[in-house]
């Protein structure tokens, strides 16, 4: 068999893996994506306790970040895709079902990078809370507003503004992190690449290919990012 | 929460700990001296240098690690006939070899960005008081701008340190057997992963704490001027007359 080039290789043709690497990034993104956002979710919860709660309450949050932020991101990964189908495992057989109960390689991933950006997240949420001019604060709450409807209307949109750098930092983390759900099985990038790789004897064109598509996506989002940050601020006079 | 099994894995763990340090070390040692050399052609205001440093970290900065990793060990592969012709395959075939070369690639990108950091908040003043003093070059390098550049970069250095003590754990994916490695041939042994998990986290908690309090000595061995001068000691000899 004569040697495929390299275009023919990665490419669109019959005997190309064009379509299944961009599926596979494809993959990648949906994976950080739906990470990212479990992390937010988690991190404004632990920045809420970090700034809001009681001793107690205060010092989980401050172990949860510590904790999360201080060991290797593959052991999370490891614990979850392990520990998951473990549990899953136990509660099915007290409903009766037997044996290996597998969690969903996309849930697992999704998931542990949640866990994990969100320790990020939360301090990124903090830091820019603390930004935020008490004086706005001290104001809806005299005219009255509740806990809710402040947050949503005057906390929630400054320190989202104020986050777009630091979760932008985080985004570009939880994109290459994603790389590592490779190893629980899941077809995103990483793991095509692989597998092609094996079944063409062609490891490096395939890596590099996969290494310049992760490029794009960070270029990409990095873009998407600087927009969001000149959009959000937009109402703000900076001394130049 | 089975305590003799956890007692034996952080045994078995434990033996993973000196190639985790091993590889975290030599990778920041190497990693550390490539950025400089990428800081100073980032610095050194001949554009193609500049721009020849800028996109190498701006490249392994965009690309996961463990992509780069395997471009090193599975990808290499692909050229083994020329690598052997050269006579660097028995480098490239051993995944410690690879492990340690994809790490100091990836951290000398993140550190020089650091060290150039330092590097440029040094005080003008500083720099001028010291031509004024006579001294250009190696000796102004070494003696004014390098310590006072070192002292800026160190808390970033330290947590670019602590990341590479965390991302050792990808040279499991290549058959490193340190903590991670060990970690992950237990928890698919037993299926106890909760319980490994604790114990290796634990590992991984305690080395980045020693090196947090490590790093933080160092930082105030290196601000005297920033302490207090110390209390004057009343005369002691007095006392014992």
């Amino acid at each position: 068999m004569q040697q495929l080039s390299y275009f023919e290789l990665v490419g669109f043709g019959p005997n190309g893996w064009g379509w299944a690497l961009l599926t596979a990034a494809g993959m990648t993104i949906a994976v950080a994506t739906c990470g990212f956002l479990v992390g937010s979710v988690v991190g404004t919860f632990v920045a809420w306790a970090k700034v809001g709660g009681n001793m107690i309450v205060r010092s989980i949050a401050d172990g949860y970040t510590t904790v999360l932020r201080g060991i290797p991101d593959l052991l999370v990964i490891y614990l979850f895709y392990f520990g998951g189908s473990a549990a899953l495992g136990a509660i099915g057989s007290l409903f009766g079902a037997e044996g290996f109960i597998g969690v969903p390689a996309f849930v697992t991933g999704a998931l542990a990078i949640g866990i994990i950006s969100g320790a990020y997240q939360a301090e990124v949420f903090r830091g820019a809370y603390q930004v935020v001019n008490r004086g706005e604060i001290e104001a809806a709450r005299s005219v009255g507003m509740h806990r809710w409807l402040m947050f949503r209307r005057i906390i929630a949109p400054q320190v989202l503004r104020y986050a777009i750098p630091g979760l932008g930092n985080t985004w570009q983390l939880v994109l290459k992190e994603s790389a590592l759900i490779s190893v629980t099985g899941l077809v995103e990038l990483l793991r095509q690449s692989h597998i092609a790789a094996g079944s063409t004897r062609r490891p490096f064109d395939f890596y590099l290919t996969a290494a310049v598509l992760y490029l794009l996506i960070t270029w990409v989002s990095t873009y998407l990012f600087q927009r969001a940050e000149t959009h959000s601020m937009r109402g703000i006079r900076r001394a130049s | 929460m089975d305590f003799t099994f956890m007692k034996d894995t952080f045994f078995s763990l434990m033996s993973g700990v000196p190639l985790t340090l091993n590889l975290a070390f030599t990778s920041v040692a190497f990693g550390a001296v490539f950025a400089m050399i990428l800081a100073l052609m980032r610095m050194s205001g001949v554009r193609v240098l500049d721009a020849i440093a800028q996109a190498y970290v701006f490249v392994f900065r965009g690309t996961p690690l463990l992509v780069q990793i395997f471009l090193i060990y599975y990808g290499l592969g692909q050229f083994r006939p020329t690598l052997q012709e050269l006579g660097l395959w028995s480098f490239f075939r051993e995944p410690y070899w690879c492990a340690v070369l994809a790490l100091t690639l990836n951290t000398a990108a993140y550190a020089s960005e650091i060290i150039r950091g330092g590097l440029q908040s040094v005080p003008h003043q500083q720099v001028e008081a010291a031509r004024a003093c006579g001294m250009s070059g190696f000796l102004l390098f070494r003696r004014i701008i390098f310590p006072i550049a070192v002292r800026q970069a160190l808390p970033a250095y330290g947590s670019e340190i602590i990341l590479m003590v965390k991302a050792t754990s990808l040279a499991s994916i290549i058959t490193m057997m340190e903590v991670t490695g060990i970690a992950a041939k237990l928890i698919s042994q037993t299926f106890r992963a909760v319980e490994v998990f604790i114990v290796a986290g634990l590992i991984y908690l305690i080395i980045n704490f020693i090196i947090t309090r490590i790093i933080m000595a160092i930082e105030w061995w290196l601000s005297p001027h920033l302490r207090r001068p110390p209390a004057v000691e009343p005369r002691l000899e007095a006392a014992h007359v």
